[in-house]
């Protein structure tokens, strides 16, 4: 047992609103944990706060067995250099050119040197197989699955220990969804990270992770490996994998 | 809804608004003072503050000359004071409506230009974005902002000032018979530095007051492209509103009355 980063107790409501009620989760260094749940289930929110974008209510976040609950300004900073996270809806730069995104890290995060952080950029948009003339195009000027692409060569430039994926593959077509899934289980084993990837994909989920937990009314209610989850004896479980309206999951119709 | 709920929700409001605008102007001014300061992106925003402020200010501040000589004209006319106009002018200008005019057009360029700008980056996660890349957005998008306006404000005072005060000379030459070399005699011989330099301060004021509407209100903005709206709206009005407020303010400070 070697673990990155461990939730314990984790609380976080708005207004009147409990969303995540004493999350408990813990990811193995070098290993890849998908949690699976529902839409507005919490999931993004989690990983808010873990990055400390967001501010738990209650409970600890453990990243290398430092609490990181509630650091702020140049230490937050200093934590934040081994995280890489690829936003839900890409969040580039839409000032800034692509390879300057991609670069961003570098140049702002570490005061690296413009060129040679372009080079790295580059080098890094050749990974999740971009040419180099894309790196001078604006992001508004890409496809969905061309932003999804930089948005990944942006989370993993700076080498980051720890990588975030927030629904990946979501909006995407089959078929650039299993190219961007693919491109994750490559770059998480090249840089050699420790990813969390949310979603709610199950074919994603089962092709980029070796553990899966389950996040349903502000907790963790399962988890266990990856082959395991046809088997999980969870009746929450067996219907959100299967995709059922019926089933002990009800869904709000207001959000 | 029983009235006094509904005063007390609205009271509790404003409180909560005042607090974390508070809060929000000691994170700025907190990132201000550390290091570093991101020279690069402060020229940048100059430019987009300052510079291309230009021509809205100098159109605006050479009507508002030319207007004033022209009611001063008419009003001193009355009482055969007439040819008062060139102090009048200057003295308006230079303390009051040069930079109360180049803040209400920069209030409407620019604290809106920012909130949208910054308002968009929230909601599509860009800010978040920024905390990931060990970035802190405050220092990255609010400081630069604020250097910029507070520098860009007092040089488009001046222009304001001195384009003021030729649109009231071409009305005076133009139309109320007035000699030129006489109209600017009476115009430098009046005019103080301290006239001057009060405008100036003025508008500094005003440069971080319109910055940091434009970035609260950006940086608070939620729900989607109606709150970035809601956003945008916000920020002129309240950067308007305080301009004039602290406009008063420095006024009966710097006057000592
Ligand atoms: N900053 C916020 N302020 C208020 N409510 C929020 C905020 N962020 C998320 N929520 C609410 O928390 C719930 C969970 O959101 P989220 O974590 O984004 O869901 P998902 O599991 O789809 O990622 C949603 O109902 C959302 O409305
Ligand atoms: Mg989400």
């Amino acid at each position: 047992m070697n673990p990155k980063i461990q939730l314990i107790g984790v609380k976080k409501h708005f207004g009147a609103k409990k969303v995540l009620d004493g999350v408990d989760l813990t990811i193995e260094k070098n290993s890849s944990l998908v949690v699976i749940g529902g839409s507005g289930t919490g999931k993004s929110v989690m990983i808010k706060c873990v990055l400390g974008i967001l501010r738990p209510d209650e409970g600890t976040i453990l990243v290398d067995g430092e609490d990181v609950t509630h650091l702020s300004g140049a230490a937050r900073d200093k934590v934040m250099t081994k995280f890489g996270m690829l936003f839900q809806g890409g969040a580039l730069f839409d000032s800034l050119l692509v390879w300057e995104n991609v670069a961003f890290g570098l140049i702002q995060g570490r005061g690296m040197k413009r060129a040679e952080a372009r080079d790295i950029a580059i080098s890094k948009l050749a990974k999740v197989g971009l040419p180099e003339d894309v790196a001078y195009l604006s992001p508004s000027e890409l496809s969905g699955g061309m932003q999804k692409r930089v948005g990944l060569a942006r989370a993993i430039a700076a080498n980051p220990e720890i990588i975030f994926f927030d629904e990946p593959t979501t909006g995407l077509d089959p078929i650039m969804a299993d190219v961007i899934n693919e491109l994750i289980v490559s770059t998480v084993r090249d840089v050699g990270a420790t990813a969390l990837s949310i979603t709610h994909d199950m074919v994603s989920a089962r092709k980029i992770s070796d553990r899966i937990a389950m996040l349903y009314g502000g907790k963790i209610i399962w988890q266990g490996p990856t082959g395991e989850i046809d088997r999980s004896g969870n009746p929450y479980v067996d219907q959100f994998i299967h995709g059922r309206a019926d089933g002990p999951i009800r869904m709000a119709v207001k959000a | 809804m029983n009235i006094f709920a509904g005063i007390g929700a609205g009271v509790l409001g404003l409180l909560a608004d005042i607090g974390r605008l508070a809060m929000f102007t000691g994170r700025a001014l907190v990132a201000l003072v550390s290091p570093p300061l991101y020279g690069r992106l402060i020229m940048g925003q100059i430019l987009r503050i300052g510079y291309f402020s230009l021509p809205v200010v100098g159109l605006t501040a050479f009507f508002t000359g030319g207007v004033l000589a022209l009611q001063i004209y008419l009003g001193g006319n009355r009482f055969g004071a007439e040819a008062i106009v060139p102090q009048v002018v200057v003295l308006g200008i230079t303390r009051e409506l040069g930079p109360v005019i180049a803040g209400l057009m920069v209030s409407g360029r620019v604290a809106a230009a920012i909130a949208a700008e910054i308002g968009t980056m929230k909601v599509t996660e860009q800010i978040d974005a920024l905390t990931t890349l060990a970035t802190n957005p405050i220092k990255y998008l609010v400081v630069p902002r604020l250097v910029a306006a507070v520098i860009s404000m007092p040089i488009l005072a001046g222009i304001a000032d001195s384009i003021g005060v030729f649109g009231g000379y071409v009305v005076a030459t133009a139309s109320l018979h007035f000699t030129g070399s006489i109209y600017l005699k009476n115009t430098m011989d009046f005019a103080t530095q301290g006239d001057i330099v009060s405008g100036l301060v003025k508008a500094a004021v005003f440069g971080f007051i319109i910055a940091l509407m434009g970035c609260y209100h950006g940086f608070h903005s939620k729900g989607g492209a109606q709150g970035v709206g809601a956003a945008t709206t916000a920020a002129v009005v309240s950067s308007s509103i305080l301009i004039l407020a602290a406009d008063y303010l420095l006024t009966s400070v710097l006057f000592g009355r």
